[in-house]
């Protein structure tokens, strides 16, 4: 769960995603490969070195819709859904791993 | 309570007037996010694994009703109907949008309240004893100079970019609830020989990844002095704390590297040059400030009202909230009531919406509308009468807000974890909810004693792990998560780095260790008086060890 500062030192291996977080809300996104940012790890574009540095390079030039954008691990399944490859982006996908408190925690 | 004054109210308005403008530019591309994070992180606004996260300042932990409905208020309107009240008495929302920060901090400005110096290498909120002005155990009451520095080291120009943060705590009583020990500059307020009361000066103590315990340099500072020493520490570590490495940075770095004898000779130095200066404080400086603070109109009470007592006898439930979360008061028919914030199964810290407005309606109907935050992360009700005790046990309790785990092994001190912070490496409420379920027997709880655990995702030590009887240190393996246990740590006056059991173990692990841990201690124990951190100290780690990796 090496933090994204750590993680960008890390050689890139198998498939992976360009994420960030969206400006406005904090929100978790993804890059597209129409140069968009998407919520949906579905339609994010899935790439492998050196496609994924091109990626990043080109998400960080995007510097008002998204911010921190770096490479993260995914995972394919075998019905090639596209699932998150560390228990962090797990969690940043679909949030803490607890009941949150209070009534509006949808 | 403390009540602002003009000054301080246009201060908060003219800082959201700026912030609002800073989002404004940031939102419209004007600003980078290079030249946005120094700002925002100037008011309070981290980004974390899903969202932006606001820590808002709570000054010496103290907050009135009016403050705690405002910031259930936020809860509703801009975060998910919860807040996190944090081990330096400041409380976060984990899910504000960016867009509607600056709303939010202006709703907060209109009960006085902000987010600056919550963030940022500046010196951060001032703690101090979450029974400060009521401890039966206190010499005076430390707010006062809590605010008098709050008001020093707020914006102040020259301490603005220290080369880290900067953190300092008060106590004023024999016992130390404010971990003054661990803080980079602890004040103890004591008496000298002459029956005056002055301050104990700490410096150097920390958690994180090198934890040192603060070390006295100075025995005794008389009262008028303070500034102007807190000045010549700050001065000193600003010119020589590292600026290259951040992992050094922070004071206790200097002070170990120097020495705490040269580190106190340079404090010397630098003190002579403005010891007599601006900042000497006049005692009508002072005067001031303690006016403005408003004691409660106490009642002429007596204390153990009868019908206390009967209470006590008729409801075993009540006599064992009264046992665990009711203190005495110095003065005579009140108490001092602590609420705890760890439910059995729920993360440590947390207040609902609801649970918020329920305290300050609590608040203003039994102590005064005045509450208080302490660094365990329960909130205190400082102001109590003994006879409206079992009245108000009964309304907590319809809020889930009377566990009686307080100091108990149930009463956990967790940061967010990895279920919120991008530092984390390890989830840390996960863990503690699990040790809640496991320990949920009060009888149990009660029989095993005070001890207390703390648990950190990372190595900054937000949960304050080094100093938890059994602490808990979050760390990565190879994608996985695993747990250091280290025993034997405090935090109160006989502060101490707890030592490291062994090699560390899985997440699914954590709970059955702590449980043979705990089992090992009721064994080994000589009495059940002898706490938990007692027979650590008395046998050492080795009999844990043995028993703990025997079974693995």
């Amino acid at each position: 769960m090496t933090s994204p500062h750590e993680q960008k030192k890390r050689k890139v291996n198998g498939s992976v995603v360009v994420t960030a977080n969206r400006l406005g809300d904090g929100a978790v996104v993804y890059r597209t490969v129409n140069d968009d940012w998407t919520t949906d790890l579905a339609s994010a574009a899935v790439v492998a070195a050196p496609a994924a540095a091109i990626l990043l390079q080109r998400a960080e030039a995007d510097g008002v819709r998204a911010v921190g954008p770096y490479i993260a691990p995914v995972e394919l399944a075998a019905d090639n859904r596209v699932l998150p490859g560390n228990l962090r982006e797990r969690i940043r996908l679909a949030g803490p791993t607890f009941t949150l408190p209070g009534a509006l925690s949808a | 309570m403390y009540r602002y004054d003009e000054f301080d109210q246009t201060l908060v308005n003219q800082r959201v007037s700026e912030f609002r403008d800073q989002v404004s530019r940031r939102l419209s591309g004007e600003l980078t996010e290079d030249e946005f994070k120094i700002l925002r992180l100037m008011n309070g606004v981290y980004l974390q694994l899903h969202a932006y996260m606001l820590r808002i300042a709570i000054p010496y932990g103290a907050l009135s009703s009016d403050q705690m409905r405002t910031l259930a208020h936020v809860a509703r309107r801009y975060d998910r109907g919860y807040g996190h009240f944090t081990t330096r008495q400041n409380l976060q929302f984990n899910w504000i949008k960016l867009e509607e920060m600056p709303d939010t901090l202006a709703d907060l400005a209109k009960v006085g309240m902000h987010a600056m110096q919550t963030s940022g290498n500046c010196v951060r909120n001032i703690t101090t004893d979450q029974w400060a002005g009521v401890a039966a155990d206190e010499i005076e009451d430390p707010r006062i100079w809590a605010e008098v520095l709050r008001q020093y080291s707020t914006m102040h120009p020259e301490f603005t970019f220290l080369p880290r943060k900067f953190k300092i705590a008060i106590t004023a009583a024999g016992h130390d609830r404010a971990a003054v020990k661990v803080h980079d500059v602890g004040l103890r307020m004591v008496r000298n020989n002459a029956g005056e009361v002055g301050f104990e000066v700490l410096v150097g103590g920390g958690l994180g990844r090198t934890p040192f315990i603060g070390k006295v340099i100075k025995p005794f500072l008389p009262k008028r002095d303070i500034l102007t020493y807190v000045e010549a520490v700050l001065r000193v570590y600003n010119q020589y704390g590292r600026r290259d490495n951040i992992y050094k940075a922070r004071i206790k770095i200097l002070v170990h590297e120097l020495g705490a004898e040269k580190f106190a000779a340079e404090v010397e130095k630098e003190w002579a040059e403005i010891k007599d200066g601006a900042l000497a404080l006049d005692p009508e400086v002072v005067a001031d400030v303690a006016a403005r603070f408003i004691y409660p109109d106490y009642a002429p009470l007596e204390d153990n009202p009868p019908a206390l007592a009967r209470a006590r006898k008729e409801d075993p439930a009540f006599a064992a909230w009264l046992d665990n979360s009711v203190a005495n008061h110095k003065r005579p028919g009140y108490a001092i009531v602590t609420i705890s914030l760890k439910p059995i199964g729920a993360p440590p810290g947390d207040a609902t919406a609801e649970q918020m407005d329920a305290v300050a309606d609590l608040a203003d109907r039994y102590s005064f509308g005045e509450i208080r935050v302490g660094h365990e992360q329960n909130l205190v009700l400082p102001h109590v009468a003994q006879k409206d005790l079992l009245e108000l046990w009964q309304k907590l309790e319809a809020h889930e807000l009377a566990t009686p785990n307080v100091n108990l092994v149930s009463d956990i001190i967790a940061c967010p974890g990895l279920d919120y912070c991008s530092l984390a490496n390890a989830r840390s409420i996960p863990v503690a909810q699990e040790l809640t379920e496991r320990f949920r027997d009060h009888a149990l709880a009660r029989t095993i004693g005070r001890l207390h655990i703390n648990i950190s995702g990372c190595i900054n030590a937000c949960g304050h792990h080094h100093v938890g009887h059994i602490g808990i240190l979050g760390v990565e393996k190879n994608g996985e998560e695993f747990y250091q246990i280290t025993l034997g740590g405090r935090a109160d006056e006989h502060a101490k780095i707890g030592t490291l059991l062994g090699p560390a173990v899985r997440y699914g692990e954590v709970a059955d260790v702590v449980e043979d841990v705990v089992a090992a201690y009721v064994e080994l124990r000589t009495r059940p008086e002898e706490l938990f951190v007692d027979t650590v100290k008395r046998i050492g780690v080795e009999p844990f060890k043995e028993r703990v990796y025997a079974a693995r």
